[in-house]
């Protein structure tokens, strides 16, 4: 009796052994994850200055009839970003920019993936700057502050603040979406998990190792992001 | 020090300022009164362009301050102005708030403008507060560090827009007493206010505001024992 239990026991635990250990597999994991891991730090960071330029034009311009060529454009980037499919543009963007086939894969994912986060944080901290209450740039404005002195010192902080969850959100939403990294010919943890498959003739058990790394990454990353939170509330005891 | 010729502002088709000429001296007090949507405040605003006036001049020490010729970032930071909701930034220490502008626009070194903050904050009564947050101080204190804040500038003029009417009754007179100071210090003043017993006791003249042109005009002893315009006359026995 005992010996078929442990047959089970083991049928259930051979696949992920196969598709963990044997020739160093983990190490392919690991190197994914890794690639997953710089793409959505790059990409993020590029997002957020994507983001934030356009946030501070459409609030600037958002009266000005003289620069309203630099609203269009910015209106235009977020809509065609928002209203087409994630994947068609990294094959857009890889095939218009990045023509060399032996271009950093890092820097072709991040630069991709950060012009599409780009669009989403704009939205989100134009709505962030707008939640800071005008008397703070009226304020900031009659100290003697120029307009943008005002955005830098004062606006910003607070906006940033402000939108901190929503941001944090989309950087989650980021690191799941690189899963779609391997059109562009990344090797990233799904690309690396499908390989392992595809090499042990078992396609599922790596996919489910690779959905657990995510699900340990979100995981770690929310608990992160909330200390951080805490961090940038004081003030508001 | 100021003088306005003949300012207009309108929203839209509204026009809430019809030509205000007025000139402030150097030292002078001047309380403004008038009814709610008078154009009181914006008159006031119109002051250090935070309104940018529809047509009519804003001289301010002879410079027309709407002339792209002149840096208005530099003549508003010889015009302090205090709001009525104060205004702090909430996401800065009471010190830095007072330090942040003086440092930035590169006035004082960071140390120079601690000192001053510290010396300012003392001269309230609130040097302990100087590592809280806003808020975690009552309106009061929220405003007298608003107006501190904006001395720290050195300025040559302050605008006061309303600024004891968002605070509970038992705040009001510590506010009013810090600005008594500066009046007696010689700061030039220009304050919107509805505390009647202030613009008595301290103003050079007063103005009152109502449908966008200062209908009356006095020292305070003329104007609130004798009153001629009848919108005055009905405004003062409503609110005296």
């Amino acid at each position: 009796m005992g010996g078929q239990y442990l047959s089970m026991v083991t049928d259930f635990i051979k696949p992920f052994y196969d598709a963990f250990i044997p020739e160093h597999r983990y190490m392919n994991y690991l190197k994914g994850l890794w690639v997953t891991l710089q793409i959505s730090f790059f990409a993020i960071l590029l997002g957020i200055v994507i983001g934030v330029t356009i946030a501070v034009i459409k609030v600037t311009v958002a009266d000005k009839k003289k620069f309203i060529w630099l609203k269009v454009i910015c209106d235009v980037y977020i809509t065609i970003i928002r209203g087409t499919p994630l994947m068609l543009q990294l094959l857009i963007i890889y095939n218009l920019i990045f023509t060399a086939r032996d271009t950093n894969e890092i820097l072709v994912g991040a630069v991709c993936f950060g012009i599409n986060s780009g669009a989403y944080v704009a939205e989100i901290i134009r709505g962030g700057i707008e939640s800071v209450d005008s008397g703070q740039m009226e304020a900031g404005r009659s100290l003697g502050f120029h307009y943008m002195q005002t955005m830098r010192y004062i606006i910003m902080p607070q906006a940033i603040k402000n939108v901190l969850p929503a941001i944090g959100n989309e950087l989650i939403v980021l690191i799941k979406e690189t899963a779609v990294a391997g059109v562009i010919a990344v090797s990233d943890l799904t690309m690396a998990a499908q390989n392992i498959g595809a090499v042990n003739y078992d396609i599922l058990t790596p996919l489910y190792i690779a959905a657990a790394f995510y699900l340990v990454l979100v995981l770690g990353l929310t608990r992160l992001l909330h200390i951080f939170e805490r961090r940038l509330a004081q003030g508001d005891r | 020090m100021i003088v306005s010729n003949n300012l207009r502002k309108s929203y839209g088709k509204h026009e809430v300022l019809k030509g205000i000429s007025e000139k402030i001296e150097k030292g002078e007090k001047v309380v403004i009164i008038g009814p709610s949507g008078s154009g009181k405040s914006t008159f006031l605003r119109c002051l250090n362009l935070l309104e940018i006036p529809t047509s009519g001049q804003i001289l301010f020490k002879g410079e027309d301050i709407a002339d792209p010729k002149n840096n208005i970032n530099k003549i508003r930071q010889k015009v302090g102005m205090v709001f009525q909701h104060f205004n702090l930034f909430p996401h800065l220490t009471i010190k830095e708030n007072i330090t942040i502008a003086p440092v930035k626009l590169g006035i004082l070194t960071k140390e120079e403008a601690d000192k001053k903050a510290i010396e300012l904050l003392r001269r309230i009564g609130l040097e302990d507060k100087a590592e809280a947050y806003p808020k975690q101080l009552s309106g009061g204190q929220k405003q007298r560090i608003a107006i501190i804040r904006a001395l720290a500038m050195n300025p040559e003029v302050l605008l006061f827009d309303e600024p004891t009417s968002a605070l509970d009754p038992e705040m009001v007179g510590e506010v009013l007493e810090l600005m008594k100071e500066l009046a007696e210090d010689g700061m030039t003043m220009v304050v919107v206010t509805h505390e009647m017993g202030f613009a008595r006791e301290v103003a050079n003249r007063v103005l009152f505001i109502d449908e966008g042109i200062v209908k009356e005009q006095n020292t305070p002893d003329e104007f609130f024992t004798n009153p001629q315009n009848p919108r005055l006359k009905e405004f003062l026995s409503k609110v005296l």
